[in-house]
């Protein structure tokens, strides 16, 4: 199966598809309610408020340092939902698939799609396959739908932030970004930068072990942190302040950006959480997240300084302050 | 990189802010004639640390702001060709021409696309042989020499397919123009670092002998930028304007002699067009006639006339007459999403910066 490619004919509906299900996908996939083969899945009832979302991928390169779409479609889908403060249970997968692609690296994806998902504990439950003509979409694009419950006590949404809510984050921005970037157009970066893509579900429930007064969570993912910030700002109609010194950034990042003339405010991330809750708690949350995988470089940022003015500044590390507004198109490299 | 790091000690810009604070209460004009300066000001605050009486003033320096409308209107026209790929900088795309703009053009069909070195056009001419790839040249002394080294492995490789349009600029003419206008009071000159790297440090001495101005060259980390506003201060006060170099560890008083080699073999000197600003004579550069078969302005292409929308102030910004908070267009017709002029597209734009950085 490995040396062969997909034609159009996998996406038939047909025989091809059939032996695409149950060679490859339920190889990989393999629950029982996805064993069924219904034509959508029947979940068992619940008593928890449900938190659903939806997300497609379209990242080119589809392998880049870090990590591959596989991953991404299911991690990003898992931390959009983990976002709700929800625990991820059921995932959908759709993939749109250029005619051509190569058997293996489809086998790739799904392994990695399936690795991921079973790190979180999450079931892939129903899927769709389509096989377009060659030049209709660059390699693969994935979409995940995901449920996941929420626990009675937790309220999270963007409109919650409250004055005084510190502002805490688990780890370095931007290597997802300049990652893709560098993987993109082939950048001889001195050290390569790996994409931060990662399940952040587990360190959410941590979080919320030490206490359910989470009042936002938020994955900055495309615009970066700057963007996310300004969402939440607008949303809660808060001014938000956050401290360069204090915003972990990778010297590798900083350091490509410098070269680049980009802003790591403003790059991607694909692992990377900003929580807002009450200051007295940020201490024991933060501590908590060092302890987890995905948060060994947990840091407060920022707070929340006033109610009923929507803006984020930046104190820079020259003691200086500056407005930090949301992304406008895509950054460009700098010419000179 | 610790190389930069000790460019941004919070203890030490503080220092030197107070010592600029002691110097004088007088009232004092510095411009900034380069876009990586207004920006690492702007993105570090400098402007909120400075004393009220320093005032800093952003010129011409972003070579994206600084290409005129026509100029634009070409590109596109290039960009409409038959079997043409643009290779171009990024924030090039965003900049509007008189009815469209490059990004409008590639969602129209047309192939455009961002580079982030000369030498990926290059690559794109030997990998699309029956295409016709057009490399906007713009920048200033510093990447002219990248683009002159794009121009000679073209030739050393026999690509027949890759042409440069340069549109490329010098950057001690447009401060000679500029100077000369008298439109705006300057008392320093804070020159910029990268074309310094390049050009060297004499170049500069016609600010002090002719027009009695401060001038010193700087990198753009912060402590770079403070240090030579407190040294143009301290000239000022003086009366003993010179060229002081801060920025010895990348310019030395000759330049990069290889560099400017590399331009002269494959450039000359030309009267350019500056939006807002005119014809500066001996401002640009274009390839020699021994290169002509390279040159993209051997195309014959119908460009459009050049309509400008007469309330931008964009040339007014770009002579430091006005602050793009008097553009009456400023945050309300024009914003990054919707630019009217290109000082609000390029990354290194004075309206943009405005724009990004402060709360207006």
């Amino acid at each position: 199966m490995t040396d062969q490619i997909i034609t159009i004919d996998y996406g038939s509906g047909g025989k091809l598809t059939n032996q695409l299900i149950r060679s490859l996908f339920l190889k990989y996939f393999n629950n029982p309610i996805l064993n069924k083969l219904h034509d959508g899945a029947v979940l068992p009832p619940t008593n928890h408020r449900i938190a659903f979302s939806t997300d497609s991928y379209t990242v080119s390169p589809i392998f880049f340092k870090g990590g591959n779409i596989g991953h991404l479609a299911i991690n990003g889908t898992i931390n959009d939902i983990a976002m709700c403060g929800a625990i991820p249970k059921y995932l959908s997968v759709s993939l749109i698939i250029e005619e051509g692609t190569s058997m293996q690296i489809l086998e790739q994806i799904t392994c990695s799609m399936a690795e991921a998902a079973n790190k979180t504990g999450i079931q892939i439950v129903t899927g769709d396959t389509k096989v377009v003509n060659k030049g209709d979409v660059d390699g693969i694009f994935i979409n995940t739908t995901g449920i996941g419950y929420i626990d009675s006590g937790v309220h999270i949404h963007p409109g919650r932030a409250q004055i005084n809510d510190a502002i805490i984050i688990n780890g370095p921005i931007g290597n997802h970004g300049i990652s893709i970037l560098s993987s993109r157009e082939n950048l001889q970066l001195e050290e390569s930068v790996l994409s931060d893509t990662a399940p952040l579900a587990d360190l959410v429930q941590e979080m919320l072990s030490i206490t359910k007064e989470i009042h936002v969570l938020r994955d900055p993912t495309r615009g970066g942190l700057a963007t996310a910030l300004n969402e939440i700002a607008q949303s809660s109609q808060v001014e938000i302040e956050i401290e360069e010194e204090n915003i972990p950034i990778e010297e590798t990042v900083k350091d490509a950006c410098k070269i680049l003339g980009y802003d790591p405010l403003y790059l991607a991330n694909e692992g990377k959480l900003i929580a807002f809750l009450p200051e007295q708690f940020a201490e024991e949350v933060v501590q908590k997240m060092k302890t987890s995988r995905y948060g060994k470089q947990a840091a407060t940022i920022g707070r929340v300084i006033t109610q009923g003015r929507s803006e984020v500044s930046l104190k820079t590390d020259i003691g200086g302050r500056r407005i930090v507004g949301m992304l406008s198109g895509e950054q460009l490299p700098r010419i000179c | 990189m610790k190389y930069f790091d000790e460019y941004r000690d919070k203890r030490l810009c503080q220092s030197i802010i107070e010592r600029i604070k002691e110097l004088t209460t007088e009232e004092i004009n510095i411009m900034e004639v380069c876009g990586t300066h207004t920006m690492s000001i702007f993105r570090s605050g400098i402007k909120d640390l400075l004393p009220e009486n320093i005032h800093l003033i952003s010129g011409p320096g972003c070579p994206v702001c600084v290409t005129p409308i026509s100029d634009i209107n070409h590109i596109i026209a290039l960009a409409r060709m038959d079997r043409a790929i643009i290779a171009t900088f990024g924030d090039m795309i965003n900049v509007p021409g008189s009815s469209s703009s490059l990004k409008r053009e590639k969602a129209d069909g047309a192939d455009v696309r961002v580079i982030y070195s000369p030498l990926q056009a290059l690559e794109i001419a030997q990998e699309f042989p029956q295409k016709q790839i057009i490399l906007v040249g713009i920048g200033f002394e510093t990447t002219i020499p990248l683009l002159a080294s794009v121009v000679l492995e073209a030739k050393k490789k026999a690509i027949t397919n890759f042409y440069l349009l340069s549109l490329t600029k010098l950057m001690p003419p447009i401060i000679r123009a500029l100077l000369q206008s008298q439109e705006v009071t300057i008392d320093g000159m804070l020159c910029p670092g990268h074309v310094s790297t390049i050009i060297g440090t004499k170049p500069y001495q016609f600010i002090p002998d002719c027009y009695h101005i401060a001038c010193v060259i700087a990198g753009f980390e912060p402590i770079d930028i403070l240090i030579a506003i407190y040294h143009l201060i301290l000239q000022k006060i003086k009366g003993e304007p010179q060229v002081e170099n801060k920025y010895r560890r990348a310019v030395r008083e000759e330049g990069n002699l290889v560099a400017l080699n590399l331009i002269t073999q494959i450039f000359s000197t030309v009267d350019s067009e500056w939006r807002g600003i005119g014809i500066v004579a001996d401002s640009g550069l274009d390839l020699k006639s021994e290169y002509s078969d390279l040159n993209a302005r051997n195309f014959i292409v119908k460009v459009e006339t050049t309509k400008e929308n007469n309330q931008c102030r964009c040339g007014d910004v770009l002579r430091g007459v006005v602050t793009p908070l008097q553009c009456p267009l400023f945050q309300k017709l024009c914003t990054p999403e919707n630019p009217v002029g290109a000082c609000m597209v390029s990354s290194e734009g004075v309206c943009a910066a405005y724009y990004k950085y402060s709360s207006v």
